[in-house]
């Protein structure tokens, strides 16, 4: 067991953990943040995506202990402290671009990445960028138009 | 209907996703109970395999480990039924039906099957002992290629020597046979449609357990129709009084038909739960699903269409070798029979048409429904034959399909359907038009160009949804009713909960169906909640699957809600002092036909639940209505989708450059959710016809293809972006919402556009499905 301090969606947490507990196992299983999901096990789907140190991640492919002493972002923590949702998340409502949403999590967390950190905003971009992302129901298509709303929506704000 | 300009036809933004956008979804795996334990299958690493010895002794021992179970444990069980009985065409004898047994029993039959489950502490525990437990099997021939397993050297089940399952026919052979006699011209295609792993991005998985005070079970479960996990486990297997089950489908993270099949490892833990008496939970690895979910499609397929010298079609014969996999898989046999071979006179007049259709056993996964069901195969075959027959007898293939659409309605086909309604022409003209076909002539010309091919493909599909009329269903094998259930619940303040059978698992009924309620009642969308997937709470259900839930799960929701408008008006009238006829209800309000008295809805409701002076002889307290609908027929969602993709033949890579859907789906409550069914679907279809292919290795049985790293997902960067629209359509005429479905159209409709659009790139005949750079660049290298 080693201890690991980190802050989890704005707050300090301190957990012992085994030295091969997968980050994801950690923070659907220790810290019961359940909205990040598990669809594969070869580090494909990105249902799994989080926001370490603001960078898009797959969980499943980090070791928890490598996580120590960083800012980690889970799903549940994208909303701000009143329940506003981010623009990403609003936009993925108002483009309908989930169904089940089980993929909806990491989707979400790998398109902010795509436009914060790589300034994708064109369908191309967007597409290239989301093809660490699978989604099963919606054929891709309102997902690319929900983040290129919220690119521009950003864009217009900076 | 009874509306206030409102929902109906709006694109109302989904109430669902606020939970699921904030990680707030509730799916089966996230659900940890109170002494929590877990389970591991051991599988089998054999295709066919006796079990000649099983030790679980040192397996038993290890750390954390509960309880180890075999198929000595469940020998006093049933075994996993099937719901559809096929008899033979020869004799009317029934299909072979071997059992298909909770763990293994002395044999494993494909590379997965179940052969023990460890119950323990945590899962790396029982991991680590179901690696202890010592299996000793002797390997048997592996019987997987469908071609030839009737004549394979080795029977998967005693019972079918020839591994056949059925021999089954539709149509009327001699009548057809002899239209071919004296056809002008008959187009002939063989061609394999591929096997499909279903891939919900949200493996399966269950939690089971038992609280012996109530001496009631609870499984949660990843599943499509929990209701029917409940009938089947209770009557058929585990032999549990249905009242002492509970079955809850939470959140379910897409099904596809995968999610719908009562399978061995729910019914194991469910078992073993009381056995041990704490929790047990499951979740599948995504190799787990790869191996063990039913699969989809993996027909080999002969057609035949006979032309007059007119170009009119005059005969379709088809014969399909269907891969049932190892063990018949709940709707299994009904998928290459039912629902397969009564959509093949597609969207035209063929005047005769046979279907037969051998049914195979074979070592690998067993094979059920997926997305389509039987109908995508149906209209690859229809569409496939049509465009060959056009391009060899120089026709424009949108001129030949003109030439033999149905128009006339209602049409009752050859094959045993009756189509209530449809304009074929209609979304046929407006694909075209919205493809620019026009222009194709132009954009091919700049492709050659650059030294590439571009090939135009149509498709015109018909489908059959809302599955199903029972009679029909009874009639054509069917061991179940297969009708829907609906519940409208009241409250004293006017607010209203809608238990529906119907299940959501992306579908948005949550929204949609609350689009319904609250424009036949008048009130806000947010005094509406649709509760769904309990089967604690829903009375009954026949479940989500064959683009069902509108057509007869919401129309159940409309009977019941005419019923509480009706029982409305008599309360109202008592308020009003009238005449209960003389009461009208509109836009949430009752009024008195001819004067300016009238109540709101919510001052009904409650009057309901406080009846003061109620005339009991006249009228009960309260206001909770249910429903049960059962269709008098399917309903018949049809389209024109139109694929153009550019090659480079030097590398057979292949990109589709447009791709236009334009359905028919009757009325539609909301356009925003129905686009986003089609494109879904669309991208399983042009998945399955580009990218995707279950493959086993033909000697070994191994699944060649059990990972994303082996099974081509489609992703983002492999779709342009759809154009897709919905006309005003043809409303269904037997159901009150008018509706047809709209869930499974793009993966039905889009398989025969690529491939023909492919084949008219290339000028060649055919090219396999999935058509991969490989692929592709072979048959250009054969058109050379």
């Amino acid at each position: 067991m080693a201890t690991l301090t980190l802050t989890v969606n704005g707050r300090a947490v301190t957990r012992d953990v085994a030295p091969q507990t997968l980050l994801s196992e950690f923070i659907r299983e220790h810290l019961r943040l359940t909205g990040t999901h598990i669809g594969c096990d070869t580090s494909q789907c990105g249902a799994c995506t989080v926001h370490v140190d603001g960078q898009a991640i797959k969980s499943c492919a980090m070791l928890a202990s490598q996580a120590h002493g960083r800012t980690l972002t889970t799903i549940e923590g994208l909303a701000a402290a009143d329940g506003t949702m981010h623009p990403m998340q609003v936009a993925f409502n108002e483009c309908h671009g989930l169904q089940c949403g089980f993929c909806t999590p990491g989707m979400v967390m790998s398109a902010i990445d795509l436009v914060k950190n790589h300034n994708c905003s064109s369908e191309v971009q967007i597409r290239e960028g989301l093809e660490g992302n699978m989604c099963r129901c919606t054929g891709y298509q309102n997902i690319v138009k929900a983040v290129a709303k919220a690119a521009a929506a950003t864009q217009a704000m900076a | 209907m009874n509306a206030r300009p409102g929902f109906i036809g709006k694109s109302v933004k989904r109430t669902e996703d606020a939970r699921f956008l904030t990680g707030r979804g509730q799916y089966t795996d996230d659900i940890v109970l109170p002494g929590q334990t877990y389970g591991i299958f051991l599988r089998s690493p054999h295709a066919h395999a006796t079990i000649k010895s099983l030790s679980t002794v040192a397996a038993a021992a290890a750390p954390g480990v509960l309880a180890i179970y075999t198929g000595e444990q469940f020998k006093t069980v049933g075994g996993l039924p099937c719901g559809w009985q096929i008899n033979n065409a020869a004799d009317g004898t029934p299909m072979k039906e071997p059992k298909h047994p909770i763990l293994a029993d002395g044999k494993v039959r494909y590379v997965g099957d179940r052969v023990a489950l460890v119950v323990a502490e945590s899962i790396e525990e029982a991991k680590a002992a179901a690696a202890l437990i010592e299996v000793e099997y002797d390997v048997l021939h592996a019987v997987i290629d469908i071609a030839t397993a009737n004549q394979a050297p080795a029977a998967v089940h005693t019972e079918a020597p020839d591994n056949r399952c059925y021999l089954w026919q539709i149509g009327d052979k001699d009548g057809t046979d002899e239209a071919f006699k004296t056809a002008a011209h008959v187009t002939t295609l063989t061609y394999r449609n591929n096997r499909l792993v279903p891939n919900a991005l949200e493996p399966r998985a269950a939690n089971a357990s038992y609280n012996p005070s109530s001496e009631e079970y609870t499984l949660y479960v990843a599943n499509q129709n929990p209701h029917v996990e409940r009938l089947l486990m209770c009557a058929f297997v585990l032999g549990i009084p249905e009242h002492k089950m509970r079955v809850v489908a939470p959140d379910v993270g897409g099904g596809f038909g995968s999610k719908i099949f009562l399978y061995g490892e729910e019914t194991a833990l469910v078992w073993a739960s009381k056995q041990i008496g704490r929790p047990i939970k499951w979740t599948a690895e995504r190799s787990e699903a790869f191996l063990s979910d039913a699969h989809g499609r993996d027909h080999l397929t002969t057609a035949e269409l006979a032309l007059d010298a007119d170009g009119k079609f005059v005969g379709f014969r088809v014969n399909t070798t269907a891969n049932m996999g190892a063990y018949l898989s709940t709707f299994a046999t009904a998928v290459p029979t039912i629902l397969y071979a009564t959509l093949l006179a597609g969207q035209y007049a063929t005047p005769k048409i046979c279907c037969t259709v051998n049914a195979v056993f074979t070592n690998t996964a067993p094979v059920d429904a997926y997305r389509g069901a039987g109908r995508p195969e149906a209209s690859f075959a229809v569409e496939r034959i049509v465009e060959t027959a056009a391009h060899e007898l120089g026709i424009d293939p949108a001129d030949l399909r003109r030439r033999n659409f149905i128009k006339t309605f209602p049409y009752a086909t050859p094959v045993g359907l009756t189509y209530d309604t449809g304009d074929f022409d209609a979304t046929m003209s407006r694909a075209i038009e919205l493809a620019d076909v026009a222009g194709f002539p132009s954009r091919k010309a700049a492709s050659e160009a650059k030294g590439l091919k571009r090939g135009l493909g149509y498709s015109a599909y018909i489908e059959a949804c809302g599955i199903a009329p029972s009679s029909v269903a009874g009639a054509l094998g069917a061991r179940a009713g297969l009708f829907e259930a609906g519940e409208v619940r009241v409250h004293p303040t006017g607010k209203v909960t809608v238990f529906t059978g119907s299940h959501s698992h992306g579908q948005g009924h949550e929204t949609t169906f609350a689009q319904v309620v609250a424009d036949k009642l008048g009130i806000p969308m947010e005094d509406i909640s649709i509760e769904h997937g309990d089967t604690g709470k829903v009375l009954f259900g026949m479940g989500t699957y064959g683009s069902r839930s509108l057509a007869v799960g919401g129309t159940a929701i409309v009977k019941a809600l005419d019923k509480v408008i009706a029982k409305g008006k008599k309360i109202a009238a008592h308020l009003m002092e009238a005449a209960d006829t003389d009461v009208e209800f509109s836009n949430g309000v009752f009024s008195v036909t001819g004067t300016d008295k009238s109540v709101p809805f919510a001052a009904v409701s409650l009057t309901a639940y406080v009846p003061h002076n109620f005339p009991h002889d006249k009228l009960e307290p309260g206001l909770n209505e249910n429903a049960f609908y059962d269709p008098s027929n399917f309903t018949y969602p049809s389209g024109t989708y139109i694929c153009e993709v550019e090659i480079d033949p030097a590398t057979g890579v292949t990109r589709i450059q447009r791709f236009t859907a334009c359905d028919d789906f009757g009325n539609i409550i909301n356009p925003m959710v129905v686009e986003g069914q089609v494109h879904g679907g669309l991208a399983q279809g042009i998945g399955q016809a580009m990218l995707e292919h279950g493959v086993y290795d033909p000697q070994s049985g191994q699944l060649l293809t059990g990972s994303y790293m082996d099974y081509t997902m489609p992703r983002a960067d492999d779709f342009c972006d759809f154009t897709v629209e919905t006309l005003k359509g043809t409303p269904c005429t037997h159901n009150p919402l008018g509706v047809k479905g709209c869930g499974e159209a793009g993966a039905i409709g889009s398989p025969p556009a690529v491939i023909n659009a492919i084949c008219n790139a290339l000028g060649v005949k055919d090219v396999p499905m999935p058509a991969t750079p490989h692929a592709v660049w072979q048959a250009a290298r054969s058109a050379a």
